[in-house]
């Protein structure tokens, strides 16, 4: 690991300053930046830590929604009674990634920063080519091995998965992401590769995350985030599904639907397609599946990461029947 | 703004199992480096220093995490406590290293003191209710001899203990 220089920053407009100078970078829980530069990917010349900032932790829940500073750690928002009743899906996408260690150290700003675990975009020393990492550099992973690759969002630049599960949450239920005053929506903030996948977020040098929110709605409460994985914990998901559905008052009709899909796609995915299909359906498990396909509408695989076009939609259609029968 | 710094080396002072340290550190060193190369507290293993054995798990103010992925220089002013400062002074074990030797959690045991760090801080979480949810919250513990099964065993037989 490249020596940087560490800076404390004990105020939030010293951290903003510190950290747009050229080669800074804010640290926080460091699950992701220390990691990242002990694999020689990152090579910041100095780091601004943000952990000593004192009010950035807080979680609010009322009537309106969730509102979570940016220093909360995964653990502290998993467990938090209210996140759990009326954000279940947030709850469960928070328990079921990482290990406890880690959701101890990592915080929830920190948590949308993370990068992708793309074996040849952590691995700069036998892949020197990746547009992720060095701009115009090539793509190792197309033509490669390519079983934990997207599906979706992909580029002819860049094919590497969005790793986590909370953005999935987030994304299925319009959370708005704070940078100070400006406010952003999530399914904003992460940006499809395209020709340029070195930028994953919409945040400029000298913006810092400080909150995010999760407007309340009853889609949200009645949630779940269902992982499925090589193993059963402590992995990342081979797909993933966060679904949110409320129900007219004859308890079967749908009249609100959420989808957003994980592990398949270059950013935090909103199913919208089967989120259409569905409103103002009765809920069976035929159409239910049916639906579901909708989820990969251009799909395009890679060979090694072609079972996730068939996973991805049972998947969903799995985690809207769970979320259905819900009590 | 505070200790900014464009030196090699800066000053960090810790606290570790209830003493205090002062030492000149490079930014880049990590507590579990910090601890193992510098003070000689060995206990806390380095697996993978990637972040994904947990072979080196201490508690920052009380919590488990992963010694390997933050730097020394960031715990300035919070308690740590390792392996070490689990016993009391007088050397007797806590109820986690007693389970651990009587249902013979280890083979190898270089995980161990990880595995009972992280185990000692699931039980205070209230996460070892049952064995599905010891397995799920132990997780991030891996043991390459496979002990799994007694691992369990152990953290439920602590986790009884410290009920009672």
């Amino acid at each position: 690991m490249r020596d940087f220089s560490y800076v404390r920053a004990d105020t939030l407009d010293a951290a903003r300053q510190a950290s747009a100078l050229p080669g800074a970078m804010l640290l926080a829980g460091g699950t992701t930046l220390v990691d990242l530069a002990k694999c020689g990917v990152a090579e910041p010349d100095s780091l601004v830590d943000i952990t000593h900032l004192k009010g950035l932790d807080a979680i609010k829940v009322d009537g309106n929604g969730a509102m979570i500073g940016a220093l909360a750690k995964m653990s502290h928002v998993a467990d938090h009674a209210d996140i759990k009743s009326r954000f279940p899906a947030v709850s469960e996408a928070l328990w079921q990634a990482a290990s406890a260690q880690l959701r101890n150290m990592a915080t929830i700003g920190g948590n949308l920063m993370q990068r992708t675990r793309c074996p040849y975009f952590r691995d700069p020393a036998n892949f020197p080519a990746c547009n992720k990492r060095s701009p115009g550099s090539g793509c190792s992973a197309i033509g490669g091995v390519t079983r934990g690759h997207a599906v979706l969002g992909t580029s002819d630049a860049c094919i590497a998965t969005y790793p986590g599960d909370l953005a999935t949450a987030l994304v299925a239920f319009d959370a708005v992401v704070h940078l100070g005053e400006r406010q952003i929506a999530v399914d904003d903030f992460f940006l499809m590769p395209g020709a340029t996948p070195d930028r994953e977020h919409a945040i400029e040098p000298g913006e810092m995350i400080t909150a995010i929110s999760i407007p309340a709605s009853a889609s949200a409460r009645r949630s779940t985030y269902l992982k499925i994985r090589d193993r059963q914990s402590y992995e990342f998901a081979a797909a993933s599904a966060a679904v949110g559905i409320d129900f007219e008052d004859d308890g079967r009709t749908i009249r609100d639907l959420r989808v957003a899909l994980g592990g398949v796609a270059t950013k935090p995915w909103r199913a919208h397609a089967v989120e259409a299909a569905l409103k103002g359906k009765v809920l069976d498990e035929d159409s239910v599946r049916a639906a579901s396909l909708l989820a990969v509408e251009g799909a395009v695989d890679h060979g090694a990461n072609h079972y996730k076009i068939e996973l991805a939609p049972r998947v969903v259609a799995r985690a809207i029947l769970k979320t259905g029968a819900m009590a | 703004m505070t200790d900014q710094t464009k030196s090699t080396t800066i000053p960090i002072h810790l606290t570790i199992n209830g003493h205090n340290h002062e030492l000149e550190v490079e930014p880049r060193v990590t507590l579990l480096d910090a601890l193992r190369d510098r003070l000689d507290l060995t206990g806390t293993k380095k697996g993978c220093d990637q972040g994904q054995c947990g072979a080196c798990t201490v508690h920052v103010d009380g919590q488990r995490v992963l010694s390997c992925l933050t730097l020394a220089a960031q715990v300035e002013g919070r308690e740590i406590t390792t392996i070490e400062g689990l016993a009391g002074e007088d050397g007797t074990l806590n109820a986690v290293q007693a389970a651990f030797l009587e249902q013979d959690a280890f083979q190898c045991g270089y995980c161990t003191p990880g595995q009972i760090m992280s185990a000692v801080a699931c039980i205070r979480e209230g996460h070892a209710g049952s064995d599905d949810e010891i397995r799920e919250y132990m997780a991030g513990n891996l043991c390459r001899c496979g002990a799994y099964p007694h691992i369990v065993a152990a953290v439920r037989q602590a986790a009884l203990e410290v009920a009672s």
